[in-house]
């Protein structure tokens, strides 16, 4: 693990830890509801402050929290166009299988890769610390997932090009 | 499920466990033979304690929404209950079976919290429509009625507490502000005696406030005397206001564990907290008014680790289909936020406090604070 991704992710534990002390709370705007207050954004008093935790410029995490509620959005570095590419392609392929990941949200937030939002029905039904471990896994496994893919599609094209270049 | 264990030097906690699901709040009876809980749903369960083992002996179900406070008043052995669906019934043990009556409150969001007075003549909700109800008992019509207080509170209030005398209600809210009004209701009261706090008792008076940039206030509490109030914010601070003192200023010490839920007074110069961090922990307020930490109450200890256990990893393999040993579990006996700390007993030396959490576990335990 390089020198600058143990502070990055030991931070995003740290602010993730915190932002999840959740708790049930209804909507005192509308009757008989009880919706995530991060995402309806109803009351301002109800919403923490956002916090962005960023590695560089590419790379950044935007906690945003609530009484109820917590929005966790990852930028994933993206070098070059295939990597751009990838990631979205692969993003793409989860978040429309949203429900199978429970935490995960259908779109991301403007100008990130991938939400997640965490309820406090979520905290109720799961250990929160291993909520934590899992986006933590999530943001150590998608850099090495997509550079593994880089790799198969460069070594795929190269072949394919060997293959079409054996005719002249 | 029932196991004594003794950790540290003085504690020893009494678990129960009724499931996974979250006990959302509980309240006993005045010789703690008998518990009133719910479970996260709503329908409120009364167990009742036959050596140790709590077995369910009436089920209380008239709320149509999750049940988020319970009471159970001492004296007149009546249970109050307030539910997110806006309402809230008194329910009395009549001929071995409990009858309830519903309360008019006349508020449009979600109840948050319920107590009775100390004379039980009367007891005040709090709710999300930004406002505390007082309700009373109304003989001529016989039925509850309640009356509002709603200046200066801008957010749900989360908690309502009740001073000794009767006739001061304090209650903190989720805009940062924890208030003491004057609760004093003239069809069911006497005639108030002036108190610490002050001596203006119309209805809804505002006698203090306290206001900080911070978090969104989790409990508040009346000292044993009531002439101090402790009260726990979202910001992790822990706050004391000695009215004997200075009314207007409140003593804030901010900690750096996670935030605590709720906070007890153990007696005039102790309290003990409980929240996000899982473990009970004890704070001093001394004689110079300064507030601070004496210790967690659980002494957590590090878990064995290395060796086989072939127990443990069959255990793993069949409950969560993991072939490596994966450990779980939080070192503290509850394993989610602590919501709820009450006391069960207290004599000289020692205090019996209950606490129920998220991890629907209801832990006993004995504090010594000299």
């Amino acid at each position: 693990m390089s020198a600058t991704l143990r502070p990055y992710l030991n931070a995003v534990r740290a602010t993730l830890t915190a932002a999840l002390c959740v708790q049930n709370f209804d909507s005192q705007v509308v009757e008989r509801h009880n919706k995530p207050e991060v995402e309806v954004r109803s009351s301002k008093e109800l919403l923490l402050n956002p916090v962005v935790i960023s590695r560089n410029e590419k790379e950044r995490v935007l906690i945003e929290g609530s009484v109820n509620s917590v929005r966790v959005s990852i930028a994933i570095k993206q070098a070059d166009e295939i990597e751009k590419l990838l990631c979205h392609k692969f993003m793409r392929f989860m978040m429309m299988r949203a429900e199978h990941f429970t935490v995960m949200r259908r779109k991301p937030v403007e100008g990130y890769d991938i939400s997640f939002l965490i309820t406090n029905f979520n905290t109720e039904q799961m250990y929160k610390h291993k909520l934590v471990d899992f986006v933590i896994s999530f943001m150590e496994e998608i850099d090495k997932e997509i550079s593994d893919m880089k790799l198969t599609l460069n070594a795929r094209a190269r072949i394919c090009a060997e293959e079409f270049l054996k005719k002249f | 499920m029932r196991l004594e264990m003794s950790n540290g030097t003085h504690n020893i906690a009494e678990v129960h466990s009724f499931g996974i699901e979250p006990i959302t709040c509980h309240s006993f009876n005045k010789n703690r033979s008998e518990v009133a809980f719910s479970l996260n749903s709503n329908d409120v369960i009364i167990c009742k304690n036959n050596n140790g083992h709590w077995s369910t002996t009436a089920t209380l179900a008239a709320h149509d929404l999750r049940v988020t406070g319970i009471d159970w008043a001492p004296i007149s052995n009546r249970i109050v209950t307030c539910g997110a669906d806006r309402n809230a019934y008194v329910w009395e043990h009549k001929n071995g079976v409990w009858t309830k009556s519903l309360v008019l409150l006349r508020i449009n969001r979600a109840a948050t919290c319920v107590q009775w007075s100390p004379k039980e003549n009367k007891f005040a909700v709090g709710c999300g429509a930004k406002l505390v109800a007082i309700c009373y008992f109304d003989e001529e019509n016989d039925w509850w009625l309640s009356k509002h207080i709603k200046k200066p509170i801008r957010s749900s209030v989360t908690s309502v507490d009740w001073h000794p005398n009767n006739f001061l209600l304090a209650a903190g809210s989720t805009d940062f502000s924890s208030r003491v009004f004057s609760a004093f209701v003239k069809e069911v009261d006497d005639k108030p005696t002036p108190s610490s706090w002050g001596d203006k008792f119309t209805f809804g008076n505002l006698l203090a406030e306290f206001s900080r940039p911070g978090g969104w206030l989790h409990s508040v509490r009346f000292s044993p005397s009531g002439e101090k109030l402790a009260w726990v914010s979202h910001d992790s601070s822990i706050s004391v206001v000695d009215s004997k003192r200075d009314v207007s200023q409140a003593v804030t010490l901010k900690t750096p564990f996670l935030p605590f839920m709720s906070c007890v007074w153990l007696k005039e110069t102790h309290i003990l907290t409980a929240g996000h961090d899982c473990c009970p922990m004890l704070y001093s307020f001394d004689q110079t008014g300064k507030l601070i930490f004496v210790s967690r109450i659980e002494q957590v200890q590090e878990r064995k680790t290395g060796g086989f256990n072939a127990l443990k990893k069959f255990k793993d393999l069949d409950t969560r289909a993991a072939t490596e040993s994966v450990d779980i579990f939080l070192e503290t006996t509850h394993q989610n936020t602590i919501t709820q700390l009450s006391l069960t007993s207290a004599n000289k030396n020692d205090t019996t406090v209950c606490s129920t959490g998220m991890d629907g576990q209801m832990v006993l335990w004995t504090v010594q604070s000299r």
